[in-house]
C-alpha cells in the first residue's frame, strides 16, 4: 500500500493538521512503510471473529444523574489563549 | 540515603535516622547535580519541601502511611494542579493543569513528596524518549544511549537515584521497555486497575499507569496507593485491591512458568537469550516448573497495534485545537487556519505520523480493512493469552530485542523504532498485567526479564519478581557515576 503526497495532504486536511508542502513527500514515504507493516494483518483469516474493542468484558457503568462538577469557568479560562467577558475568542466564523 | 529503596527509606523516616525534609533536600541536590540526564521537565522544589514538612509532622504524630515523606516524581503525562503538565509536547508547553489526576491525588493523600515532573516521549509516542519537545533523556548506564520510552525520564531518574520511585504509563511497553533498558523494576497493571482520570490520553483502550522502582517490594508499595476503583474513570475496575505486600514472600514451589516459543526465536539477541536462560534457571532452582507454550498470533501484535493506537490517538488528540488551552498560532485568518496551524506548528513529527495513520484508518471506506480487522486480531491475541494462562501461572520472556541503543540510531526510521516494542505490545492489546525486572547485564548494559500474568494477578507477579530479587543481585546494581 503506498500513499502519494496528495493523499497525505487530504488526510492532513481531515485531521486539521498543518503539514509543510515540502514535507508531504517524506510523510508519504514513511506512512507507506507503516502501512506495509500493517498489511501483515491480511496474512491471517479473521472470518467469524468478534472484534474486540476493550480488554475487559465490563459493561458501561451508569451513575445517578447528579451534578458532580461545580462551575470553574474563571479557573479554566485562566489558561486559555484568548478570552473576553467569559467567552473563548476565535477568529470570526460567520461573515 | 538516596541509594535506599522505598521500603528502607520508610523505615529510616520512622526510626528518625533522617527527616523527610533532609531526604527531599538530598534528592533535590542530586537532581541538580545530574541535570545532564535531562530526566526532569519541571522540578517542584518549593512544593516538595512544603510536602516534606507536612510529612514530617504526620510521621511525628504517628499517622503516617507507607509512602508518607517518600520523594517520588510523576511522569509529565499526569495532570498536577498548578504545575505545568506538558506531556512532552510544545502544544502543552504553557499548560498549567487546572486539576490533579486521581493518581496524583492518591499520592498526595498518602503523604508522598512530589519532586517534579519527568521527561517523556511526546504524548507517550516513542520508544527512546527522543520525540520529547524537551530533548532526549540520556541513559545513566551509557550517556550516548537512549533510556527507552516513553517513560524514559522516569526510568533514568530511578536508575540514577534521583527519585525513590516514579510513575510511568504503558500503552505498548512504555513502562517495561525503559525499565529494562535502565535496569529497574517496572509494572504495567491490568487495564482498568489504575485510574486514567487526569492521565493525558494516547490510546484509551490500552493506556495504563504503573510504578517504576528499584525493587518489586517498592512497586508493591506504590501500586497499593495507585490501584483502585475511581468513579471519575468509566473504564476503571471495581475489583477489590488485595494487599500487594502480603504475598511477596510466598514460596514459588510448583509455580508453572510458560515460555512462548514465539518469543525465543533467532530474532532474539543471543546474549539476551543466554541472560534470560540463566534467570529462568533461578526459577527452576526455586521449584518452578518450566513449560514451552505456543501463542501463535503474537507476531500480529505490532501490525494490529499500529492501527488501534493511532486510530484512538487521532481521536484523543483532536482536543488540542488551540481554542481553550495550550499553544495557539499567531494571527490565524479563520477558524480552520487556527486549528491547522496551531496543531501543525506544535505537534512533533512522530505525533503527526500517528495522527495521519489513525485518521486514514478511520476514514470513509477504510474502516473495515484496517480498524475492524485490527480489532479482530486483537481478539485472537487475547485468546492466546487466555489459553496460555489457563495452562501456566505466569508467562516469561524478553522485554526488548536488544539492550539500550545509541541516541539517533533509530530516530529517523519509525519502523525500526516500532519493532523495539515487539515483546511488549501484545500484553497491552490483551490488557493483562506484566512486569520488567533486571535479569543481568550484557556489555555493562541492563537486560530485563518480562513476567506476564493473568488479569488482576499483580500480587502474583510481584511475588514472582520479589523472590527472584531475593536470590539475585541485578536490581542492586547502579550505573557507574550514579552510585
Amino acid at each position: 500500500m503506498s500513499l502519494t503526497s496528495d493523499d497525505v495532504a487530504k488526510i492532513a486536511h481531515l485531521a486539521r493538521l498543518g503539514i509543510n508542502t515540502q514535507d508531504t513527500e517524506a510523510y508519504a514515504k514513511s506512512l507507506s512503510g507503516i502501512l506495509d507493516l500493517i498489511a501483515q494483518m491480511n496474512t491471517i483469516n479473521t472470518d467469524h471473529i468478534t472484534p474486540m474493542a476493550h480488554p475487559l468484558d465490563q459493561i458501561q457503568r451508569l451513575r445517578p444523574d447528579q451534578v458532580t462538577e461545580s462551575n470553574q469557568r474563571e479557573h479554566f479560562q485562566a489558561i486559555a489563549p484568548q478570552v473576553a467577558e467569559g467567552l473563548y475568542l476565535v477568529p470570526k466564523v460567520i461573515e | 540515603m538516596y541509594q535506599q529503596t522505598i521500603a528502607q527509606l520508610a523505615l529510616g523516616l520512622r526510626q528518625g535516622t533522617f527527616t523527610s525534609v533532609e531526604l527531599t533536600q538530598a534528592y533535590l541536590t542530586r537532581i541538580k547535580q545530574h541535570s545532564e540526564l535531562n530526566s526532569f521537565i519541571t522540578v517542584t522544589e518549593e512544593q516538595a519541601l512544603q510536602a516534606a514538612k507536612a510529612a514530617d509532622l504526620r510521621l511525628a504524630q504517628g499517622n503516617a502511611e507507607p509512602l508518607t515523606g517518600i520523594p517520588l516524581a510523576q511522569k509529565d503525562i499526569f495532570c498536577t494542579l498548578g504545575v505545568k503538565t506538558s506531556c512532552g509536547s510544545k502544544i502543552l508547553d504553557n499548560f498549567i493543569a487546572p486539576y490533579n489526576a486521581t493518581v496524583v491525588e492518591k499520592f498526595n493523600a498518602a503523604g508522598a513528596v512530589m519532586l517534579g515532573k519527568l521527561n517523556m516521549d511526546e504524548f507517550a509516542m516513542g520508544s527512546s524518549n527522543e520525540t520529547s519537545f524537551y530533548g532526549a533523556v540520556k541513559n545513566p548506564w551509557d550517556l550516548n544511549c537512549v533510556p527507552g520510552g516513553s517513560s524514559g525520564g522516569s526510568a533514568a531518574a530511578v536508575a540514577a537515584h534521583l527519585v525513590a520511585g516514579a510513575t510511568g504509563t504503558d500503552t505498548g511497553g512504555s513502562i517495561r521497555q525503559p525499565a529494562a533498558l535502565c535496569g529497574i523494576t517496572g509494572l504495567k497493571p491490568t487495564y482498568g486497575r489504575v485510574s486514567r482520570y487526569g492521565m493525558i490520553a494516547y490510546a484509551s483502550s490500552l493506556d495504563q499507569g504503573g510504578p517504576m522502582t528499584r525493587t518489586a517490594e517498592d512497586a508493591a508499595i506504590m501500586l497499593q496507593v495507585m490501584a483502585g476503583f475511581d468513579p471519575k474513570d468509566s473504564t476503571s475496575s471495581d475489583q477489590a485491591v488485595p494487599d500487594y505486600s502480603a504475598s511477596l514472600n510466598a514460596p514459588l514451589q510448583g509455580l508453572k512458568i510458560g515460555l512462548p516459543k514465539e518469543f525465543f526465536t533467532a530474532d532474539l539477541d543471543s546474549e539476551i537469550a543466554a541472560t534470560l536462560a540463566a534467570a529462568i534457571d533461578e526459577y527452576r532452582k526455586m521449584g518452578a516448573e518450566i513449560k514451552e507454550i505456543s501463542m501463535p498470533n503474537l507476531n500480529m501484535a505490532i501490525p494490529a497495534y499500529y492501527i488501534i493506537a493511532p486510530a484512538e490517538a487521532s481521536a484523543n488528540l483532536s482536543r488540542f485545537d488551540g481554542v481553550r488551552f495550550g499553544y495557539r498560532c499567531s494571527n490565524p485568518v479563520d477558524l480552520t487556519d487556527l486549528y491547522t496551524r496551531s496543531r501543525g506548528e506544535a505537534f512533533g513529527n512522530e505525533v503527526k505520523r500517528r495522527i495521519l495513520i489513525g485518521t486514514y484508518a478511520l476514514s470513509a471506506g477504510y474502516y473495515d480493512a484496517y480498524y475492524l480487522k485490527a480489532q479482530k486480531i486483537r481478539r485472537l491475541i487475547s485468546e492466546d493469552f487466555k489459553n496460555a494462562l489457563a495452562e501456566v501461572d505466569v508467562i516469561m520472556g524478553p522485554v526488548t530485542p536488544s539492550t539500550a541503543f545509541a541516541i539517533g540510531e533509530k530516530s529517523n526510521d519509525p519502523i525500526q523504532m516500532y519493532l523495539s516494542d515487539i515483546y511488549t505490545i501484545a500484553i497491552n492489546l490483551a490488557g493483562v498485567p506484566a512486569m520488567s525486572i533486571p535479569a543481568g547485564l550484557v556489555n555493562n548494559k541492563p537486560v530485563g526479564l518480562q513476567i506476564i500474568g493473568n488479569y488482576f494477578a499483580e500480587a502474583k507477579l510481584l511475588n514472582v519478581a520479589h523472590q527472584f530479587q531475593q536470590v539475585t543481585p541485578w536490581h542492586q546494581h547502579s550505573p557507574k557515576g550514579f552510585e
